[in-house]
């Protein structure tokens, strides 16, 4: 029993990276780079038509067939209101689990094209400025730097929350009447 | 030989409950007047094994309760006591006594001692409250030497244990019980050998001994009845203190209890007796798999063996399939065209058989009723009669769990409030009895469930004032009829002129109503002031598949639920009006019907059709509204597998769910009460 001192180094130290890093899928939108916690991604898909769910948020683009689950689809680039893309067989659709209550549920969002895996260590994420802009801080859990560039890590769970989404932002409003 | 009794318990409990279902029903089926001595053997029979079961495994509170309920029903059985209706109320009372300590045992909790002592002294006033002179009985001793605390004078208990020929045959050893009656006290043993015959007649597996047994020491009676618990039937037993100081109560011994006596034991009894008890072990097993799973179901036999016959037939169709698809040529296409309809048809069959596994007849909620009505018309005193109507109807698992909550509400409701007291009934020129009924039947894909009574009727006026006064509606507002009784469901509404503890509270319609549209149904009222009223609930059969219509509104689809639709027509212009503000109308059969446009309520841009009578009106009902939906086209109508929208997304209003069309995309289910609402805003 004495080797438990000495044994299993690389397992604690890799229990040590793990509490110190995280990974995240990042991926571009409008121009800027996003990113992920990798462990919500469920998977990547490309785009496929939509049916259309009535009297939504113009960016709740509708709802696909994800192997007889009915999943949602949401355009990022509309929620944060960086304009309206065209949707090519390219376009990427990153299906995401959102822990909402006590339920996960599963979602797809639609970017412009994802990037990379980047691994962060944990102390190097800063804390979101309130800088204004047009995506709302509120779905930004930090700020990371990655080869020069900013990388916004999203909140997936705040950012999946539907319900009450529509009076967070103002966003949509000109498709309810 | 250790045995883990405890491994048991979980069937003995499963049994005893079961016991006690059929003692409530058996109980409450007694008629008074003519007493069918069937019943009371069901529901002694019930007790017996309750009292045999708790007494093997220690319980013995319950197995001394048991033993007086048993007396009791022992002398109804034989005639010596008549089947009165208070007698029968205690019973019942036990009955529930029982269940709550079973409950209790089971849950590791503590008895409550206070609730039991009361309904067995209830017994036991029952009991000494003979009508009957026959009360010496030695097979069932009566308990109040007990319960009268006599017990303390008693220095010992002289026994007189003859047994039937066939006791050894049930499996008990006189030995065994002699050693633990051994234990209680110093025990003196005499066996009484004249019964046993010449050796050439000796059976060598009967039992011709008896025995004289004499207990020294103050031991309770029931430690000794539960030794000869077991035995009770297969022997004669009389037990006598010794030394008592009082002996009122003590069983004068019986002359003829030599052994001469059970040698005439019928040898019918003993055969009987045998197959009974083997065939109790294999029973035992089964309800203790079904036991485990919290979510279970049972199945009729019946039903799993048209599954297995559909799944026989599609096998075979698959490989006729097969062999086609193996050397196929052009004049094979016949045949394959045969062998896809023939598939298509056993998939279907395949998938209603299955469905109908989960079907359940609706007795299971309705089974509580008839207790329900006995215990309120009593507490109320009113006279009422329950009849139950179409309890073998079939309805989806979920829908008759989801269903029993609100049901038990209405009929409460129509049993506190409906129904009026005797004498008013009397003075209204109505039979004494009033009647609830509970009827159940299939109409559509729909079940119908109606709570009718004849009581007095919603009075449409009250219901308005009441509503005026707690500001629900204006003073001036224009209800119609139907629009009257729905207040009936609105928040915190009552009629009722004081609470009881049944009904009244006002909390409960809207609860129901919400519940029953929860499960995609609807409930309606209709009554006659003095004459009665019925609600009825609308429910759909199943929860998971609907038959629908697809209709096209634009490039998308849509599913209306086909048991909605009305009919489907063409629009004439002549038949259009448009009502200022209000929208359009369209005249069918002298009704004008309200018009929802698709494309606009849902905001489809690619709509081929804006001009009404280019496209299609299909006329639909939803919670008693009806009204046309503007559609471009009808498509088709197929089955489909209904999944909720909600598990990944949200509630969308209009939309009752989704559903996956055959090419893999997502079609919209319309909610056609949702669609009235939207358009009315």
């Amino acid at each position: 029993m004495s080797n438990t001192d000495t044994g299993k180094p690389a397992e604690q130290r890799d229990r040590r990276s793990l509490a110190e890093h995280a990974q995240f899928l990042s991926f571009s939108l409008g121009g800027e780079e996003y990113g992920v916690d990798i462990l919500r991604v469920q998977e990547i898909r490309s785009w496929e038509p939509v049916s259309r769910i009535p009297n939504v948020p113009a960016y709740e683009k509708g709802v696909v067939n994800l192997r007889g689950a009915i999943v949602p689809i949401i355009d990022l680039r509309e929620r944060f209101d960086l304009g309206r893309g065209q949707y090519t067989p390219l376009t990427v659709v990153v299906v995401l689990q959102a822990r909402i209550g006590d339920k996960v549920r599963v979602m797809g969002v639609v970017v412009d094209a994802v990037s990379d895996v980047i691994d962060v260590e944990k102390n190097a994420i800063q804390s979101s400025p309130d800088f204004g802009t047009k995506v709302s801080t509120e779905f930004i859990n930090g700020l990371v730097s990655v080869n020069k560039r900013m990388v916004m890590l999203l909140d997936v769970d705040k950012l999946l929350q539907l319900d009450g989404v529509d009076t967070l932002t103002g966003l949509g409003e000109d498709d309810e009447e | 030989m250790s045995i883990d009794m405890a491994q048991f318990h979980q069937v003995f409990f499963e049994e005893s409950f079961e016991g006690l279902d059929a003692m409530e029903s058996g109980l409450l089926n007694l008629d008074m007047g003519d007493v069918n001595v069937d019943e009371i053997n069901t529901i002694f029979r019930a007790a017996h094994s309750i009292k045999g079961g708790s007494g093997t495994f220690g319980f013995t509170a319950v197995s001394d309760f048991t033993h007086v309920m048993e007396t009791l029903l022992d002398e109804m059985r034989d005639g010596r006591r008549s089947v009165t209706q208070p007698a029968v109320n205690v019973l019942l009372g036990s009955v529930d006594c029982l269940r709550e300590m079973l409950r209790a045992i089971q849950d590791g909790v503590e008895v409550d001692r206070h609730s039991v002592d009361l309904h067995k002294a209830a017994l036991d006033n029952e009991l000494n409250h003979a009508s009957s002179p026959a009360l010496l009985e030695t097979s069932l001793p009566p308990p109040v030497v007990e319960a009268d605390g006599a017990d303390g004078q008693i220095s010992g208990w002289s026994i007189a244990f003859s047994p039937h020929l066939h006791l050894l045959k049930t499996g008990n050893e006189p030995v065994r019980m002699f050693r633990e009656l051994a234990s209680l006290g110093d025990l003196r043993v005499r066996a009484d050998l004249q019964g046993v015959p010449d050796l050439y007649d000796l059976d060598p597996e009967e039992c011709h001994l008896s025995w004289k047994l004499e207990l020294e020491g103050d031991v309770p009676l029931n430690e000794i009845d539960e030794i000869f618990d077991w035995v009770e039937d297969d022997c004669d037993l009389a037990k006598q203190p010794v030394f008592a100081a009082r002996d009122a109560y003590a069983e004068p011994l019986p002359d003829d209890w030599k052994a001469e006596s059970d040698v005439q034991a019928p040898a019918a009894a003993s055969v009987a007796a045998l197959p009974t008890m083997e065939s109790k072990q294999p029973k035992k097993e089964e309800p203790k798999a079904a036991a485990k799973g919290s979510s279970s179901i049972r199945v009729d036999t019946g039903k799993i063996d048209t599954l297995i016959n559909m799944v026989g037939e599609l096998v075979i169709t698959q490989s006729m399939l097969s062999l086609i698809g193996e050397h196929f040529e052009l004049s094979k296409l016949d045949q394959l065209k045969n062998g896809l309809s023939q598939l298509e048809r056993h998939t279907r069959e395949l998938q209603e058989s299955v469905m109908n596994i989960r079907m359940m007849p609706i007795s299971f909620v309705f089974s509580r009723f008839p207790r329900l009505a006995h215990d309120i018309s009593s507490k109320l005193g009113k006279k009422i009669e329950l009849k139950l109507v179409g309890e073998h109807t079939e309805v989806d698992k979920t829908v008759v769990e989801l269903l029993s909550d609100p049901l038990v509400h209405l009929v409460r409701n129509s049993l506190d409030h409906g129904i009026e007291m005797p004498e008013a009934r009397l003075a209204a020129g109505k039979p004494e009895t009033g009647t609830v009924t509970l009827e159940a039947y299939h109409r559509g894909g729909n079940i119908v469930i109606e709570v009718t009574d004849d009581g007095k009727g919603l009075d449409k006026e009250k219901l308005r004032a009441k509503a005026v006064e707690k500001g629900l509606i204006e003073p001036d507002a224009v209800l119609t009829d139907k629009q009257t009784y729905e207040l009936i469901f609105m928040p915190g509404f009552s009629t009722a002129e004081k609470l009881t503890d049944i009904s009244g509270r006002g909390v409960g319609m809207d609860v129901v109503r919400r519940n029953i549209q929860a499960l995609g149904g609807n409930i309606e009222i209709i009554s006659t002031l003095g004459k009665g009223s019925t609600i009825s609930i609308h429910l759909p059969l199943t929860l998971a598949i609907l038959d629908g219509q697809s209709v096209a509104v634009g490039d998308e689809t849509y599913i209306v639920p086909l048991g909605s639709i009305i009919e489907s027509l063409n629009i004439k212009e002549d038949r259009l009006n448009r009502v200022v503000g209000k929208g359009e109308t369209f005249l069918l059969r002298g009704q004008y019907l309200p018009i929802i446009r698709m494309h606009e309520i849902f905001k489809v841009v690619s709509a081929r059709h804006t001009k009404l009578t280019e496209g299609l009106l299909v006329v639909v009902e939803g919670q008693g509204v009806r009204c046309g939906l503007f559609v471009d086209d009808l498509l088709g109508q197929q089955q489909v597998v209904i999944k909720s929208l909600e598990a990944n997304y949200r509630r969308v209003e209009g939309v009752s769910g989704a559903t996956i069309l055959g090419d893999g995309s997502v079609a919209l289910i319309l909610d056609i009460p949702g669609l009235v609402r939207l358009a009315n805003q």
